[in-house]
Order: C-alpha cells, then sequence, then structure tokens
C-alpha cells in the first residue's frame, strides 16, 4: 500500500476470475467475427477455418459464464439476473445478451451448417450415438435440395446478425467497465470499441494457433494460404487495436484531468510489467513488426522470401505473444482499475492466491476448460474438409 | 414452411414457455410494488434491532443525571458515548449493566491534545496532565468543569504555576502549604514566604490516618523514605515525578 | 436533535422542479419504442413539472449534514456504526469512518485513516510544517442519483421513498458492481454474508424515532440528521446558514450528505 486509500478498498472485489471473463467472451467474439469473413464476406482462404472458428467460439462462449458464477457472492441467486433485470443496470442485460447470443446466434448457425451432417451421422452410426444424432437434429431430417438450400440460406442470415451481435456481446463487455464513472481507469467512450478489437485480434489468433496445432498434430499439412490469411486480418485488426489504445492514452494524457496523476503512478509502477512489457512490446509491438515483416499483410512479396516452415512458426509464435498481450489487456482493465484508490491518493496491491475458488488453480482451470469442450465438439462434429460425408441417396 | 423452421420454432417455443413459468413462480411477491426492488426488504431492514437506545430512553430513569448534564458543558454529549451500546441495558435494567469507563485512556479519545481538532476545543496533554490519576477526580463527567485553579501567585510565580497547574496538587492554593503575610507582595525579598519543614506536614494529608480525601495516596510515615524528608524524593509542585 | 419522523412541510420550488433530464430520456426512449404501457406508465405530473401539494406535503427525504469545524475526530461514530450495525471488526469493513487530512506547508497532502478513526489518530511527525489540518467523517452519501443502485443488475439495492440507500440481502447476488460503481468507497462486501453491505442511515433506528447511531454518539454535535426538505428542523438550519458542499459533485451523483466548511482538497 501506498498513500491512501478509502478503508473498505482494501480487498479487491475483483480477482483473477473477472479477468478471464472479458478474456473468454473476446475469443468468442473474435472467433465468430472470423467465421463470418468466410460466410457473409467471402473470404475463400479462410474457409478452412470457418467451422473450427464456430466450435471455438461455442466451446468458449460455454465457459464464459462460469468464471463469473464461480465470483458470486451468491451463485445461487444468479437467476435472477432473468427474473428481474434492472433495465438501468449495464449488467442487467448480461444474460439476454448471452442468450441471445448462444441461441439465436452460434447454436442456430451451427445447427443449420451441421444439420446434414447430422442427420447423415443418425443414419450411419449405431447404438446409442444414433440417438445423440438424432436428438441434434430435432428431427428435421430432410436433407431434400430445397431444405439443404434453405438451411445455407439460413445461415448466411444468420451470420449477418451474428455479425453485429458479437459486436455487442463484448462491445456490452466493454460498456460494463467504460460506463462507471466512478472510475477514471475505466470510464472512457473507446471502452467498447477497444475492448471490441482486442476481441477480435485475440479470436483470430486462437483460431490461427488452434488451427496451426490441431493440423500438425492431424499429421496434415497446413493450407498456408489461408494461415497467410488468417495473420493478414490479425495484422490488420491489430493495428486498429493498437491505433485505438494510443488513441485512449494520448487522450487520457492530453487532458490530463485531476486523476492523470495517481494513474501515472499507477503505470509507472504497479502495471509497468503487464502494461508495458507484456501488453505493449511483447502482445502488441513484436508481434506487429514480425507479421507485419513476414505475413502478406503489406506486401504480397515480402511473404516470398520466408519459407513457409518458418513463417508457420512465426505466425504461431505472434499468435501466442498476441494472446499474453490480450490476457494482460484484460488484466490491466480489470486489476488495474483497482489497483488505485477512489480518493486518487494512494495505490493498494494485489496478490492472487493459488487455491481457493478465486485462486490461480481455478483460473487455470476456466482456461483449460473450453479446449477440452472443443476437443469434445471436435470429435461429435468434426469440421476438417476431408470429413465431409457425400450425400448417399441409398444410405 | 420448411421443416427445421417448425422443429426450431418448437423448441425455442418449449424453451419461452419453461422461462415465463419459471419467471411467474420465482419472482418474489412482493417485487416491484414500490420501485425495482423487494419492497418486502424495506419492512426487514426496519426491523434489525437497536443496540444504541437513545439518550431519552436514559434520561426516563436518570433523570438527576440527565439534567445535570443538560446544563453543562457536556450538554451535547449523548450517555451512550462514554457509557456504550445501551438498548439491552433498558430492556432489561436490572439484569445488564453498562460500563462507566473510569480509567485515564477514555477521555483522551476526545481531550487528548491533536493538532487536527478544531482549535477552541479542551485539550490536554495526557502525559503531563496530572499523570496517573483517573480523570474523574477532578472532573465530574456529568457536568464537567475546567478545575479552579489558583491564580493569585502566578503573577510572580509562573513557572511553579504552571507545573503545578497540570499536577496532582493542581487545585491547591498556594497558602495551604506555604505562609505568606501580606507584606510579601509589597516587599518580596526582604519578608519571605514559609516552607514547610516537616514530614508530618506531608503526613496531615498523605498518613494513613490522615483525614482527607480517600483518593490522596498514603504511606506509612514510620517506614517509607527511610527518614528523609519528603521533597528530598517528591518535588511538591509536580508530585507525579520523583 | 431532528425527528425524522416529521416531514410536512415540502418547500414550493422542490415541488415544481422540471423533469430530470434522465428521466425524461428514459420516458422519450419508453415512448418511442412504443411499450410505455409495457414498461411504466408516463407520469403525467411529472413531466408537466406539476406535483400535487397534498402529495408533496407527505414526502420525506433524509439527509446529514456534518460540519468540519465541529469534528474532533475522536472515532466514536465509526465505533458506534460497527457496533450498532453488526460490521465486522476488521479494519477494512466500514459503513462510516472518520479521515485525517493533514496540508503540508509544502503543499503535500496527507491523508490517513487508522481503523477507521476508532483507535484514534496518533501524532503526525510534521515535515515541513502544517499549513492546515482537520478531520473528515465519511460515510454513504444516499445519493440521488446513485451509481450504485443504478449498476445493480437484479434490483437487490435501492433507493427508499425517503431517500435512504439500501440493500436487500437476501437478494443480493454479490457480484460486487456496485462496490466498483462507487465514487466514495462507502460499499464493502461482507466476507460472512457474501453480500454487498452499506450505510443504511439507521434505517432500523429510524423506523423507531430514533437518529442513526453516529449521528447519536458524536459528541460535538458534528453530524445532524434530519429530513432534507423540511423547513424547521435543525438541518434546515445547518443547509441555510453554512456555505454547502457535496463531495465529489462533478459526477452528478447528487449526494444528502451535506459538508459545511469542507477544504477543496478533500475527496
Amino acid at each position: 500500500m501506498q498513500g491512501y486509500i478509502y478503508p473498505n478498498e482494501f480487498e479487491l472485489r475483483w480477482s483473477l476470475l473477472i479477468v478471464l471473463y472479458p478474456y473468454l467472451t473476446g475469443l468468442v467474439a473474435g472467433a465468430f467475427i472470423l467465421a463470418s469473413l468466410a460466410r457473409v464476406f467471402n473470404v475463400k482462404e479462410v474457409e478452412p477455418t470457418y467451422r473450427l472458428a464456430l466450435l471455438t467460439a461455442l466451446a468458449f462462449l460455454i465457459v464464459a459464464p462460469l468464471p463469473l458464477l464461480a465470483h458470486l457472492g451468491h451463485p445461487e441467486r444468479s437467476y435472477e439476473i432473468f427474473l428481474t433485470p434492472n433495465r438501468k443496470s449495464a449488467m442487467a442485460m448480461f444474460g439476454f445478451v448471452y442468450a441471445w447470443y448462444l441461441m439465436v446466434v452460434l447454436l442456430l448457425e451451427i445447427w443449420f451448417d451441421y444439420r446434414r451432417d447430422f442427420v447423415l451421422r443418425a443414419r450411419e452410426a449405431t447404438g446409442p450415438l444414433k440417438w445423440i444424432y438424432y436428438a441434434l437434429t430435432l428431427g428435421s431430417t430432410d436433407l431434400s435440395d430445397r431444405a439443404l438450400g434453405f438451411d445455407d440460406k439460413a445461415g448466411r442470415w444468420i451470420t449477418i446478425i451474428g455479425i453485429p451481435s458479437a459486436f455487442l456481446l463484448h462491445g456490452y463487455v466493454g460498456f460494463i467497465f467504460g460506463s462507471v464513472k466512478a472510475n477514471p481507469w475505466w470510464s472512457s467512450v473507446l471502452m467498447p470499441v477497444v475492448f471490441l478489437f482486442s476481441a477480435i485480434v485475440s479470436g483470430i489468433a486462437l483460431v490461427l494457433i488452434i488451427y496451426i496445432v490441431a493440423t500438425l498434430f492431424r499429421g496434415k499439412q497446413v493450407d498456408m494460404a489461408c494461415a497467410d490469411k488468417l495473420a493478414t486480418f490479425l495484422f490488420y485488426a491489430m493495428v486498429v487495436d493498437f491505433s485505438l489504445e494510443m488513441l485512449d492514452f494520448i487522450h487520457r494524457l492530453y487532458e490530463s484531468e485531476e486523476s492523470i496523476e495517481i494513474l501515472s503512478q499507477l503505470i509507472e509502477g504497479r502495471l509497468f510489467v503487464s502494461l508495458i512489457v507484456l501488453q505493449m512490446v511483447l502482445g502488441t509491438l513484436v508481434p506487429l513488426i514480425s507479421l507485419g515483416v513476414v505475413s502478406p499483410a503489406l506486401s504480397w512479396r515480402g511473404t516470398r522470401k520466408v519459407p513457409a516452415e518458418v513463417r508457420r512458426l512465426i505466425y504461431l509464435g505472434c499468435a501466442l505473444l498476441v494472446q499474453v498481450g490480450i490476457f494482460s489487456i484484460r488484466w490491466n482493465v480489470v486489476i488495474g482499475g483497482q489497483l488505485f484508490s477512489k480518493s486518487l491518493r494512494g495505490l493498494t496491491v494485489y496478490k492472487a492466491e493459488l487455491l481457493g475458488v478465486e485462486g490461480l488453480l481455478m483460473a487455470g482451470a476456466f482456461v483449460i476448460l473450453p479446449f477440452i469442450i472443443l476437443w469434445l465438439l471436435v470429435k461429435i462434429m468434426p469440421p476438417w474438409a476431408e470429413n465431409e460425408i457425400p450425400t448417399s441417396p441409398e444410405a | 414452411m420448411p421443416q427445421q423452421v417448425v422443429r426450431l420454432g418448437i423448441a425455442f417455443a418449449v424453451l419461452a414457455i419453461v422461462f415465463m413459468a419459471a419467471r411467474q413462480a420465482l419472482v418474489p411477491d412482493t417485487f416491484g410494488e414500490t420501485g425495482h426492488y423487494r419492497a418486502a426488504a424495506v419492512d426487514s431492514i426496519a426491523a434489525y434491532p437497536l443496540q444504541y437506545a437513545g439518550h431519552d430512553a436514559c434520561a426516563v430513569c436518570h433523570r438527576p443525571i440527565a439534567e445535570k448534564k443538560s446544563d453543562s458543558n457536556h450538554s451535547g454529549v449523548s450517555c451512550e458515548v462514554c457509557h456504550g451500546p445501551a438498548a439491552d441495558h433498558a430492556a432489561a435494567p436490572g439484569s445488564v449493566k453498562p460500563p462507566a469507563p473510569r480509567e485515564r485512556g477514555f477521555c483522551p479519545m476526545c481531550h487528548g491534545y491533536n493538532a487536527s481538532r478544531p482549535s477552541g476545543f479542551p485539550q490536554i496533554d495526557p502525559v503531563a496532565h496530572n499523570p496517573t490519576v483517573p480523570c474523574m477526580t477532578c472532573h465530574d463527567p456529568h457536568a464537567p468543569e475546567p478545575p479552579v485553579i489558583p491564580g493569585a501567585c502566578r503573577a510572580c510565580h509562573g513557572q511553579i504555576a504552571s507545573q503545578k497547574g497540570v499536577s496532582h496538587h493542581a487545585t491547591l492554593p498556594c497558602l495551604t502549604c506555604h505562609e505568606a503575610p501580606d507584606e510579601h507582595k509589597a516587599t518580596p525579598r526582604l519578608i519571605r514566604p514559609g516552607k514547610p519543614d516537616t514530614r508530618d506536614f506531608c503526613g496531615g494529608c498523605h498518613a494513613e490516618a490522615a483525614v482527607s480525601p480517600s483518593h490522596i495516596p498514603r504511606i506509612d510515615m514510620s517506614t517509607h523514605g527511610d527518614g528523609y524528608l519528603c521533597w528530598q524524593c517528591h518535588y511538591p509542585h509536580h508530585p507525579g515525578t520523583e | 436533535m431532528a425527528s425524522p419522523a416529521d416531514g410536512r412541510d415540502w418547500e414550493s420550488r422542490e415541488t415544481c422542479e422540471p423533469v430530470d433530464r434522465r428521466d425524461f430520456l428514459w420516458e422519450a426512449l419508453k415512448a418511442s419504442l412504443g411499450v410505455p404501457i409495457a414498461l411504466s406508465v408516463v407520469r403525467v405530473p411529472e413531466l408537466c413539472g406539476m406535483q400535487e401539494e397534498s402529495d408533496a406535503g407527505a414526502e420525506r427525504i433524509y439527509g446529514m449534514g456534518i460540519d468540519i469545524r465541529k469534528c474532533i475526530g475522536c472515532g466514536r461514530c465509526a465505533q458506534a456504526c460497527k457496533n450498532e450495525n453488526d460490521v465486522p471488526d476488521e479494519p477494512y469493513f466500514f459503513n462510516t469512518w472518520v479521515e485525517r487530512y493533514v496540508i503540508r506547508s509544502d503543499g503535500e497532502i496527507v491523508v490517513d485513516s487508522p481503523n477507521g478513526g476508532i483507535d484514534g489518530f496518533p501524532p503526525y511527525k510534521e515535515e515541513g510544517g502544517t499549513l492546515r489540518t482537520f478531520f473528515v467523517p465519511k460515510l454513504c452519501n444516499h445519493c440521488e442519483e446513485a451509481p450504485c443502485v443504478q449498476v445493480c443488475p437484479v434490483g437487490a439495492t435501492f433507493i427508499t421513498d425517503d431517500g435512504a440507500v439500501l440493500v436487500d440481502e437476501e437478494y443480493c447476488i454479490g457480484c460486487g458492481y456496485c462496490v466498483q460503481a462507487c465514487p466514495y468507497g462507502a460499499r464493502w462486501f461482507d466476507p460472512v454474508k457474501h453480500v454487498a453491505r452499506k450505510c443504511t442511515f439507521c434505517y432500523h433506528r429510524l423506523a423507531k424515532g430514533k437518529v442513526p447511531a453516529c449521528v447519536e454518539v458524536c459528541p460535538t454535535s458534528a453530524r445532524l440528521f434530519g429530513n432534507v426538505g423540511h423547513r424547521a428542523n435543525p438541518l434546515a438550519h445547518f443547509l441555510r446558514f453554512n456555505e454547502i458542499q457535496v463531495l465529489k459533485p462533478h459526477l452528478n451523483t447528487k449526494p444528502k450528505v451535506f459538508y459545511a466548511n469542507l477544504d477543496g482538497e478533500v475527496r
């Protein structure tokens, strides 16, 4: 502790688990927006990752509310947010935004996209699996050209609805922080936008990691056109994200409100490693420069010089660094916003515990869980092109 | 209508019905009656038990003290500031007795010197001010007045007066111990005041058999001090120091 | 002492105040959505800036006045509050606490509040001399536009008809958003009940015709409690004859704890 903090500020109310929540939802929104690139904007190169991105979004969306739930003082009362949402509260809409995104966007899109697969698998499989696949079809087994055509059209429309919804999902998370006028570190109109673009960055990077790693594990060849395209989009998204963050930073510095002194102390002291080193240098500048040099984002010829294997490795490294950087952003927002007193006269400390509901182990579990769910999803609903089941009329 | 839409429609309808039913069943009865909250919560908060009975409650039984206090410098100080929360006592006066703090450490919580306190508020230095004696000895907490410190000799003997003023002997007039004829004031160097010169003079108050208020410390004159004169060890103008 | 229960006399300016802009926007939004009935009926008298005199007379809005020049920093208020409201003894849970401000001659401002002031304040070791020094009692400001009430997702914290901001401990889900939203650090999280807690203006005492515990025990009457709309009570007198400030007015929370003789450095 340093300087003066209000006595009630001694305990940080929002801990590591609340850092995870915007991080995980960000991955969801980003992965979905990547999927929409293939579906709506017809970016042919990224098509190999379309289904993978959808499943990734779903796996992370299932886990996203869990850290929130674990952090509540009374998780057993959480249903109240659906019963009596306070329409003036930024957080009250969480349940509805989440439900909308899960039920109306993600599950529907996946359902329309996989319905044909479900029907065909239900026909081929035996035992309980047959019934699971049949249940997944919801009994809608029509595979006529007209029906499949409708699936495609519906999926496309849902993606179009889905893009603003994904923006809403994560922009909204940013708003939860950005609208707290009591906290000068959070209170900013740019917060939802910064959250959104950092979400897109993290989502693209995540799908890139999963795609490269999973392909290698499956002993297949990485589609370099796809990887290049992903890296290019990652680069563009990072440029926008970085510009927005810098804008926010410069704006604060230029306005120099009464909070500037304590915030400077915060950045130079408590947040130096996580903000300057991890977020800015390692998480943003290093990958940005690497991608700028190696990927075809700036010049198509640039990529020719670097062999595919090296390029792939650099992409992977950059994407991992980006994850570290984006996690640091969430940390710096959530924890950083509570490290200084609202009296603007002092700083406090946060020490994450190892065990316990809000400890490191629990947080680690919440990071691993979506990958386990994703693995299961991939088993039930393979997203790879070679698993495409040919329509066999006799089956 | 495509089959998919029908099937999804059914699924969503079921979910919607379940949600509406759950909402109907689970929203608390009084929610929304007076605003976006459970109206019953206000009543349950209002029903919390009292700890502090309030000064009016004390005055019902302790009228003489309340009246005395109401005319004093402590008129604005509620009984429970010093005696602690007394709602239990008010409910069962016979069985629960509130504490009456008598130790020296208590009064300086308000009256100990602190630079941040408003000037004009009576403050003392708890270390130098009449050490070890409970405040109540000189000050009645129900009607506190600064004790009258004799000031007749202060004009010339300022240093002694200020020293004595914060000592156990603060309220004693100088003439209790010293004989000062009126001529001393006119010709102080010619006519000198007298000083006590025997152990028995101090024993008049401090001997075990002495007729004096009970809070005054007593000693056994026959064994205490080995026959030395009292002021060889105790400075009479500030007897707390040795 | 102010009697909290009698509120019969509203000043006329209060009754014809134009409608609050935020409320107006809400109403406008609801109307434009075409669902005014579904959400709540637009209150016509409010929109017209009229309010029936009979209604206004019955209203009662609690508030507190604090005179900085009278506070001696004894910390009895903080102790009494802990006694009265079942607040844990640890030095980081307070409904009310006392801060000491020392403004040094070199301009440096030193603030402290050891154990909320309950155990007194150790002598300040002066470095470079003291320009001004004083105590500031703090508590929930029971804001008219309370950010904590605004952010509560489930309606577990609310403003009563008489202006007290309360927490429904049986309904609070313990998300902690209100703790973040309070600019004054007045809310804390109960480690036993796992819900947000705060000053209630001793609502249970008001219901029994008593003043809040901190007001009851303040030996110098630095705290005054009463109905801010009432014209003839000590609080009204206080508000009328002092230069009044509230904390962090730029946040537009409209506090109902009013300070007299407050230094500009206090926040």
